[in-house]
């Protein structure tokens, strides 16, 4: 009984032997999946997790939703991030008495610094991917990049101000109106 | 008899050239047809689909330093690389390619085949040792193993065949088989020309037997410490070893030149090729066996079968005679 198993056993064992061969016979003739990258480039980046960009707004896209709250900074295990909050613009002397009058008053004043950080550095070298920091942000206001072709000389190209990556953003999308902008400004 | 010699000296410089053109093919189909195997193009870069690819590796291989551990055994380190690849030369001599297209008519020619191919594993052997190296050592070892006993059910299906045609002449062999396949020997033995193939890929070091050079296990087995030249010998001794044992199964099971329509030489390339063709398919589709799976399969299996193989055609041969040629 068992000499018969074993011969059948060989015989389904030769028979895997073939079927083996008809599976990369099969892939053989397909089609190739690579794709020749200097010249034609997947289309599936929007699945790559990269580096952490900020979000814009619902109304400016370009404008962080970022409140500057700082809980990113708390919660990355890294350190990666370091939020630098805006200072208060130097009030009119209008303002300050209006204040002043509010505090006699005693009402409360209503901070008129704007929320969005000044500066949001963030060391990419550090940075594990983790994705703590989305989750603890109260405004949504983090997510991962798309960006597959990020590359670099030195760990000090990783230091990225996303602020400023933003503006650059900004700058590439609409260059009209950058300079209407400035003029904008100006004027006022 | 001078002109056997210069008939002899020529078709050496022929096959020499031919090995070396046949191995810079068999580099660009073995890595073409492993990247399709695996749904990648292979090279495509150098040359039109990348077939001057082995050409630009050949180039390098040349241009490298040619380096020699500390402590090794410079005589026998250096010659290896020479003798590994002297006898396959030899073993080019009795392949008849077409009718009358040999280099050396000789009645023995099987047996020349297979007494010289014992000489690679040698060679393998002094490398190994040669190079004061423990995964060199290992990789020899275990090739002495290996060539040894695959060499048995390999002579024993070859001396199946031999009995059928009568003769240990190649070309003898083949001018008893027809022309249509199912004239040619592998329809009267094809248990003998599974053996064959089996222990061929065993005797070539090929995968899935590749155990000498196993990679994970003994980084390049016996020629691990080789670079340059020294390494690449090594490597075009395994295509044209290759190429031998195809020939040889050609001629022996697949009525070699034997052919219709097409021309001799033409129907010998053709079959050979296919046949390699297959090995490389074997080696990206099988996994490499265990060392002790590898001799179990010879001595379980190939040798007990290629015995009662060879008793089965010795006793069908003499009843055969017996019945119509008295
Ligand atoms: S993804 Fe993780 S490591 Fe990177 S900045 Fe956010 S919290 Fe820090
Ligand atoms: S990104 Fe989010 S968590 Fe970080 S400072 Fe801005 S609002 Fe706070």
């Amino acid at each position: 009984m068992n000499a018969i198993k074993q011969a059948f056993r060989t015989v389904s064992d030769l028979w895997s032997l073939m079927v083996g061969l008809r599976v990369t016979g099969k892939y053989f003739v397909e089609p190739q999946r690579t794709v020749r990258y200097p010249w034609k480039a997947v289309s599936t980046v929007g699945t790559f997790k990269g580096h952490l960009e900020l979000v814009g707004g619902t109304k400016d896209p370009f404008k962080p939703r970022c409140i500057s709250c700082g809980m990113c900074a708390i919660s990355c295990p890294s350190g990666c991030i370091t939020v630098v909050k805006r200072k208060p613009p130097k009030p009119t002397p209008e303002e300050e008495k209006a204040v002043a009058e509010a505090k006699t008053r005693g009402e409360k004043v209503k901070d008129q610094t704007p929320k969005d950080p000044e500066k949001f550095l963030y060391d990419f070298s550090l940075c594990s991917l983790c994705g703590t920091c989305m989750e603890n942000c109260p405004t949504g206001s983090l997510r991962f990049s798309h960006n597959v072709y990020v590359a670099g000389y030195s760990r000090n190209d990783f230091q990225y101000d996303l602020v400023l990556q933003l503006r650059e953003a900004e700058a590439q999308a609409k260059p009209a109106r950058r300079e209407a902008r400035p003029a904008a400004e100006s004027e006022a | 008899m001078p002109t056997e010699l210069i008939r002899i000296l020529i078709s050496l410089v022929a096959f020499a050239a031919a090995v070396g053109l046949i191995a810079l093919v068999m580099v660009w189909v073995e890595r073409k047809v492993c990247g399709h195997i695996q749904r990648r193009p292979g090279p495509y870069e150098v040359g039109p689909w990348g077939l001057l690819q082995p050409l630009a590796d050949a180039l390098k291989l040349m241009g490298k330093q040619l380096v020699m551990p500390d402590q090794a055994d410079p005589f026998l380190y250096w010659l290896a690389p020479i003798l590994v690849f002297v006898p396959v030369l030899l073993l080019y001599l009795p392949l008849p390619v077409g009718d009358g297209l040999y280099a050396l008519d000789i009645n023995l020619g099987v047996l020349l085949i297979i007494a010289f191919a014992g000489f690679t594993g040698l060679s393998m052997i002094l490398g190994g040792w040669a190079q004061n190296n423990k995964y060199a050592l290992l990789g020899a070892a275990r090739t002495v193993s290996q060539s040894v006993a695959y060499e048995i059910p390999m002579l024993l299906s070859v001396l199946a065949v031999c009995f059928v045609s009568g003769s240990l002449n190649m070309a003898a062999v083949v001018k008893e088989q027809g022309t249509w396949p199912w004239n040619w020997n592998v329809m009267t033995q094809p248990l003998a020309f599974v053996i064959y193939i089996v222990s061929a890929l065993g005797e070539t070091n090929r995968a899935p037997f590749d155990l000498p050079e196993a990679e994970s296990e003994l980084t390049a087995g016996y020629h691990t410490e080789y670079s340059g030249m020294g390494f690449g010998m090594f490597f075009l001794a395994e295509y044209a070893n290759m190429i031998v044992v195809a020939s040889v199964a050609t001629v022996l099971f697949l009525g070699g030149w034997q052919g219709p329509v097409l021309p001799g030489p033409l129907w010998f390339l053709l079959k050979v090729s296919l046949l390699v063709l297959l090995f490389v398919f074997f080696r990206w589709t099988y996994p490499r066996v265990r060392f002790d799976q590898l001799l179990n399969i010879n001595w379980k299996w190939l040798m007990p079968l290629a015995v009662a193989n060879l008793a089965l055609t010795a006793f069908f041969v003499k009843v055969a005679q017996y019945a119509f040629v008295k």
